[in-house]
């Protein structure tokens, strides 16, 4: 089986990570970049499913060149080839149009399954997956941290707020995966010499048959009023526990009519 | 004045506590009207119910298949709704399900989506949402420019302050293509006894490392039912199997922001404070004195929390007994 995973170059969060003033977007240059934590366990789902029923995994990511460092680790971890999705006319998009542009892309490929994580750490509006799935009119099965395929059909574990679901679909369909899915494997030196040599294509916005009259900042579907950093949280009273801390918190939440 | 669309949150029968949040947030914005997706039925049995929280109109859209099949009955049902109301906003819970259902909806109905937002207002007749961006860093306003608002809101964002309504019901069809669903074989809700959803609660009370077992648990949730509060953890006693993951708070578990965070024996790495810095009172119990978590605490002990913590829950109790 044929296997597209979506991939998304994000700010460190262990770094300190910023909006640009000038219009709230994100500051690519004001942190580190890294490959999503929860993208890596996209991918390495994709492997372990290609590695036992055959197929390729195509790793599939829209952003600015260097988001190609991204598509190399994929690369490097397993995947067979790439999808880079780069256009200046795409910066800026919001998630409807970001959908857009990666549904395009992924109608260029023909794969039994479309794999990405659940989030972003950065956007996190965690809507791309079922955004993709209308667009390709495929059912959506997602937050899951199981995933077996047999034949045709999925079967997953779908974590939600109130606990977790059986859910099942027919390929070709759009999974998503949350943490508990696997750990991720480490690219190996072989790996990381093997990806130079691996198919990166660039799709741009004529390439993927969009309407640049659709396309990024400016013609977003959701547009950004203003913005503003939150001050500080300053630290407030810290004590050394003589044996009364316990309640001299309780007297902080009473004095604060918390308790 | 133009209706709000808001889904009704419901599970066997209860509505949940967001649902009543969405249906304040959509009174400031037009005519409350909430849209129940559910089997036959399931209106008759919460009608009276949302309209005491605040609902004017109920859509009812009902089908024997709305239980069966995963995120597209939700879909269908807010759309049919949107058709026969052509409202000036649709709100969601910003939940696992919430979300998926107004990603998939923003696309069926070409409209810009406002994601998890902690605020909406209407200005000079058109909706504004406020995101908290990056853990709370930053805050930023936004408003949708194609199509209806569709907005997913944070649990617990919004105060619920009903204004009664008798609620008018107005049946809508919806159809379930199963080509394009997922199918729900079976249900398994947590066990979270009588402790409230950790995204909703107005108390939460986490353990980290310094917990050291699960075993030793038991102290953070004591303190968390002396305060009626919900129970979480960091990431590193999730990992070190202390807690069960879905009770992890931070950048890659669930964002809390409820009015007393207390957090015994975390560090406060930037992952976790990216999930709880915006609750609006934050203690913080660490052996650790330059632990990071007490740089935002309002209040902190350095100390022991298995002293500090069944202190201050004999304290608790006492006060309120």
């Amino acid at each position: 089986m044929d296997i597209a995973v979506l991939i998304k170059q994000v700010p460190d969060t262990y770094s300190e990570r910023k909006l640009r003033e000038q219009d709230w977007t994100l500051d690519r240059d004001a942190a580190d970049a890294v490959l999503d934590e929860i993208d890596s366990r996209g991918v390495e789902t994709a492997l372990q499913l290609t590695e036992a029923k055959g197929g390729e995994v195509t790793v599939v990511t829209m952003g600015p060149d260097r988001a190609t460092e991204t598509l190399r680790k994929a690369l490097a971890m397993g995947a067979h080839k790439a999808v880079h999705v780069l256009d200046d006319g795409l910066a800026g998009s919001d998630a409807l149009q970001t959908s857009a542009a990666l549904a395009a892309a992924i109608r260029t490929l023909s794969v039994d399954l479309v794999i990405a994580g659940n989030e972003s750490t950065d956007g996190r509006t965690g809507s791309v997956p079922s955004m993709l799935a209308e667009r390709l009119g495929l059912p959506q099965v997602t937050s899951v941290r199981t995933l077996e395929i047999d034949g045709t059909t999925l079967r997953a574990e779908r974590v939600h707020d109130g606990g977790y679901s059986e859910v099942t679909a027919s390929l070709p369909a759009v999974v998503s995966v949350i943490e508990k899915i696997n750990e991720p494997r480490y690219p190996n030196f072989k790996g990381i010499m093997a990806a130079k040599k691996k198919p990166v294509s660039t799709l741009g916005i004529g390439d993927l048959g969009l309407d640049p009259s659709t396309t990024g900042l400016a013609n977003a579907a959701s547009q950004v009023l203003d913005g503003a950093a939150r001050p500080p949280r300053t630290a407030g009273e810290k004590v050394a526990d003589d044996g009364s801390g316990g309640t001299k918190v309780a007297e902080f939440l009473a004095a604060a009519r918390l308790i | 004045m133009a209706e709000v669309l808001v889904l009704v949150d419901h599970h066997d029968g209860v509505v949940r506590k967001v649902t009543a949040e969405l249906l304040t947030a959509a009174a400031r914005l037009g005519t409350p009207a909430a849209v129940v997706v559910g089997k036959p039925g399931t209106v008759e049995s919460l009608a009276a119910e949302l309209g005491a929280l605040g609902a004017a109109i109920v859509y009812a859209a009902e089908s024997d298949d709305a239980a069966g099949f995963l995120i597209t009955p939700q879909v269908a049902g807010l759309a049919a709704a949107a058709a026969a109301a052509t409202p000036a906003a649709i709100l969601v819970p910003a939940t696992v399900d919430g979300r998926e259902i107004s990603g998939r909806l923003a696309v069926r109905l070409n409209s810009g989506l406002l994601a998890d937002a902690v605020d909406v207002e209407s200005i000079d007749g058109e909706v504004v949402a406020t995101q908290s961006v990056f853990g709370g860093e930053y805050t930023v306003r936004y408003r949708v420019t194609t199509g209806v608002p569709i907005i997913s809101i944070r649990p617990n964002a919004v105060e619920a302050a009903p204004t009664a309504a008798s609620p008018q019901v107005v049946p809508v069809q919806i159809t379930i293509d199963p080509a394009i669903s997922a199918t729900v074989i079976a249900d398994h809700p947590e066990p979270i006894g009588d402790r409230p959803e950790l995204g909703a609660a107005s108390v939460v009370v986490s353990g980290g490392r310094g917990v050291g077992s699960a075993d030793n648990f038991h102290v953070v949730e004591e303190l968390a039912d002396s305060l009626g509060g919900a129970v979480g953890a960091s990431r590193a006693a999730v990992d070190s199997g202390y807690y069960p993951p879905q009770f992890q708070v931070g950048q890659t578990g669930t964002t809390v922001s409820p009015q007393v965070y207390i957090a015994l024996g975390i560090s406060g790495a930037i992952q976790h404070r990216a999930g709880m810095q915006t609750s609006k009172t934050i203690i913080a119990v660490n052996k650790d004195s330059e632990a990071p978590i007490f740089e935002i605490a309002d209040f902190g002990v350095v100390g022991d929390l298995f002293t500090v913590a069944p202190l201050l829950t004999g304290a608790v109790k006492a006060r309120k007994s």
